[in-house]
């Protein structure tokens, strides 16, 4: 067998292009062919691919590398296809233990996939973050029930973790930097988004809802005991893109949407915005889709602990420039944009308890309303009282 | 290591009536020598008004049916086939497209086969002596060259799909379906005879009584462009339906991105005019939205069209070269858009 094995290696490195190509190709037969329950393990070493792994139609597959610090699939040469692992119309799978970097696209996109872990996986791009980097690390979009604990992402054009028109979601004890965003929810409902830590970010933790999307309605999400940390990178997305609207130095944005929960959190260091309450108005992107609602409602911020330091919004983009302009250094911590839903006003002209903007109990937590409502940013008066916002929401989730 | 050689095991055609056969000639779809093409009787051949770009590759496409069985026209969906039928898709180029005579080197044939739990395909290699094709699950890459119309010397590393990339566009809430074996597609009369009405009087498939091939759906053979024409809509509709339309439906894998091109979508917005894009990265190559009415070079779809960028380029699948002819006809629709 020493032998047999001895041989098998001279023969390995000696034709270790064509190695990699059949690889390649018993990785992706193995795919193909796997059958439920089975386990596919992806071997030690780098393994170059030209080509994106693909899972199809499957239940109960676990896909399983030799270790972050082990595995590691490289798409770097790659040649055909958007992503470098994609999994489709799925039930129960499971990824974990290996590093995939350099795709052409996204570096893990899943769609339409029931149950799925991501464990302890490096999803990245090297090098400085740049524009041509792929839009997505992790992209479980259209899934239900998913977990995303232990992973890192890095250098995504877009998002490192984006979790799209998907239900019940874990992202926990995860690692996002130098992305465009760290982490976003999107059109997402029941998000739990926890001890995870972003940093150096364009953009920390973003919630949206956005319109024109199959999936209308995201909420019930709850952000708590993170570290979103000097997310002052600078914004690398392509145009076009909503995330490329997000300015420097962004920890939390909340953007038009329903029963979001922030609390317990250090928000730490982000220069322009520390959290921001946004409805989809502030992107001037034209609305056309008449079921969308574009405010955001039923906020609660709450026991978080923001930073006295770096409030010197940035001045690489308009939000930022205006922001420095009425603030000078010392941008509030958590800003609103004030734009309303009139039908969610009472008889008195305040607003129902049920979709008010509650905020409370933080540390160094100074606020602005910005009044936005007045069309235009700053065009009604700055409001820097908070008395208005002194209110609870029932908490999401009892974890506290 | 040792783990790696056996996840290399064979793929081993499971017994049975239904089980897939090793090499296309085991089916016999064909008769005499395979790479004639020549249809066995069952077998017949079908033509598309508006068909898949796949890299100037050409297709030579059949039907079989089980004796006695036939086809059930539907209006929009893909028809109802009995089991045991196979769509059979041969592609090839010719040696030198502007004298076919000189003949063509078949490189894939792709089979649909209807069974009881659905639709399932299977992926067939041709050898270089074009004597047979054989099963092939995990798809292939190998150069290819030809010369073109124009007589310029074409060649590209052409890759032939794995299972799971035919589910890439063959998809329909997860499951897979038939393309372009619909109405608006086979709808078609080509020297003054419908193929519709052809298969009917053959008893190949079953049309409602009040068919008539003028009020049944038809797509525009885009291929036929009148270049003086300031309206390019039926073209282009057909167009991006045909090569598009699969993926970006409500219900295809597209739906994500809220934009459809399929010919029965009238919004415009999800159409992409004025439409910003939802997860499209680099892709949207910096423009800012899928169309902009008058402005194709403002345009994400003609971008993203242009490319050869895997990480760009549309379809995802199944192109790698530019469609000079279908570009120039989106852009012609974009501009003439108000």
């Amino acid at each position: 067998m020493q032998r047999l094995l001895f041989i098998f290696n001279c023969l390995f490195f000696t034709h270790i292009l064509s190695a990699q190509a059949d690889i390649e190709k018993q990785l992706q037969t193995r795919l193909i062919l796997a059958q439920d329950g089975d386990v596919v393990e992806l071997p030690a070493g780098t393994i170059a691919l030209s080509n994106t792994l693909w899972l199809d139609a499957k239940n109960n597959i676990t896909i399983r590398g030799a270790g972050q610090d082990k595995t590691v699939l490289s798409f770097k040469n790659q040649k055909q296809g958007a992503e470098g692992i994609k999994v489709t119309n799925a039930e129960n799978i499971v990824l974990e233990n290996f590093t995939i970097e350099d795709s052409k696209g996204d570096l893990i996109k899943t769609q339409a996939v029931k149950g799925l872990a991501f464990r302890d996986i490096t999803a990245r791009w090297n090098g400085a973050p740049k524009e041509t980097n792929g839009a997505y690390a992790l992209y479980p979009v259209q899934c239900q029930n998913v977990r995303i604990e232990r992973c890192t992402a890095i250098g995504a054009s877009d998002a490192g973790i984006y979790v799209g028109q998907s239900d019940s979601v874990w992202v926990t004890k995860c690692y996002a930097k130098n992305n465009v965003a760290g982490i976003e929810i999107e059109n997402t409902t029941n998000a739990w988004v926890f001890e995870n830590f972003a940093a150096y970010n364009t953009g920390g933790v973003l919630v949206f809802d956005l319109p024109d999307l199959p999936k209308k309605r995201g909420g019930h999400v709850k952000v708590w005991k993170n570290k979103i940390v000097q997310n002052n990178f600078k914004n690398f997305a392509p145009k076009g893109n909503i995330v490329g609207k997000v300015p420097p130095g962004t920890g939390v944005m909340i953007l038009a949407t329903n029963d979001v929960e922030v609390c317990d959190n250090f928000i730490l260091d982000n220069k322009t915005a520390s959290t921001a309450i946004v409805s989809y108005f502030i992107t001037e992107n034209p609305i056309k889709d008449k079921s969308y609602n574009p405010y955001p409602s039923a906020i609660y911020i709450h026991d978080n602990v923001f930073s006295e330091g770096k409030r010197s919004p940035t001045l690489k983009n308009k939000m930022g420039i205006l922001f420095r302009l009425k603030f000078g250094r010392k941008v509030p911590h958590i800003l609103y944009d004030g734009i309303q839903n009139s039908d969610w006003l009472a008889a008195d002209g305040s607003v129902k308890p049920e979709y008010r903007i509650c905020i409370r109990n933080n540390e160094n937590g100074t606020f602005a309303n910005i009044r936005a409502d007045k069309i235009g940013l700053f065009k009604g008066d700055i409001s820097k009282d908070l008395k208005p916002y002194d209110c609870e929401h029932h908490s999401l989730f009892s974890n506290r | 290591m040792g783990g790696l050689l056996m996840m290399g095991a064979r793929f081993n055609p499971s017994p049975g009536l239904n089980g897939p056969k090793p090499k296309l000639s085991d089916y016999a779809f064909f008769s005499g020598s395979l790479a004639d093409l020549e249809p066995a009787p069952g077998v017949f051949p079908y033509e598309v008004n508006a068909p898949l770009f796949s890299d100037y590759a050409e297709k030579a496409r059949f039907i079989y049916l089980p004796e006695g069985a036939s086809m059930t026209y539907r209006d929009s969906a893909a028809f109802d086939f009995p089991n045991g039928a196979v769509i059979i898709k041969n592609f090839f180029y010719p040696h030198d497209a502007a004298r076919p005579e000189k003949g063509r080197r078949i490189l894939e044939t792709r089979l649909l086969l209807k069974e009881e739990k659905g639709w399932k395909a299977l992926e067939y290699i041709w050898n270089a002596g074009q004597t047979d094709a054989l099963l092939e699950v995990a798809g292939a890459t190998f150069p290819v060259a030809w010369l073109d119309a124009s007589g310029k010397k074409q060649s590209l590393q052409y890759v032939a799909p794995n299972l799971n990339q035919c589910k890439g566009c063959h998809s329909y809430d997860g499951k897979f379906v038939p393309l372009g074996i619909n109405a608006r597609q086979l709808n078609r009369t080509e020297s003054a005879e419908n193929q519709l009405l052809r298969w009917q009087k053959a008893r190949k498939i079953s049309l409602p009584e009040n068919f008539t091939p003028d009020s049944a759906p038809r797509l525009a053979d885009y291929r036929i462009t009148n270049h003086q024409s300031t309206n390019h809509q039926s073209a282009a509709r057909a167009y991006l339906d045909a090569n598009c339309g699969h993926c970006h439906n409500p219900h295809g894998p597209a739906s994500t991105s809220g934009m459809f091109l399929d010919v029965f979508e009238n919004d415009p917005e999800r159409l992409g005019v004025n439409k910003t894009p939802v997860a499209a990265g680099r892709g949207s190559g910096d423009r800012k939205f899928g169309i902009v009415p008058g402005k194709p070079s403002e345009s994400i779809l003609v971008f993203r069209m242009e490319s050869d960028d895997t990480g760009i380029r549309m379809p995802e699948l199944g192109r790698q070269l530019a469609h000079k002819e279908g570009l120039e006809l989106i852009k012609a629709w974009i501009k003439e858009m108000k």
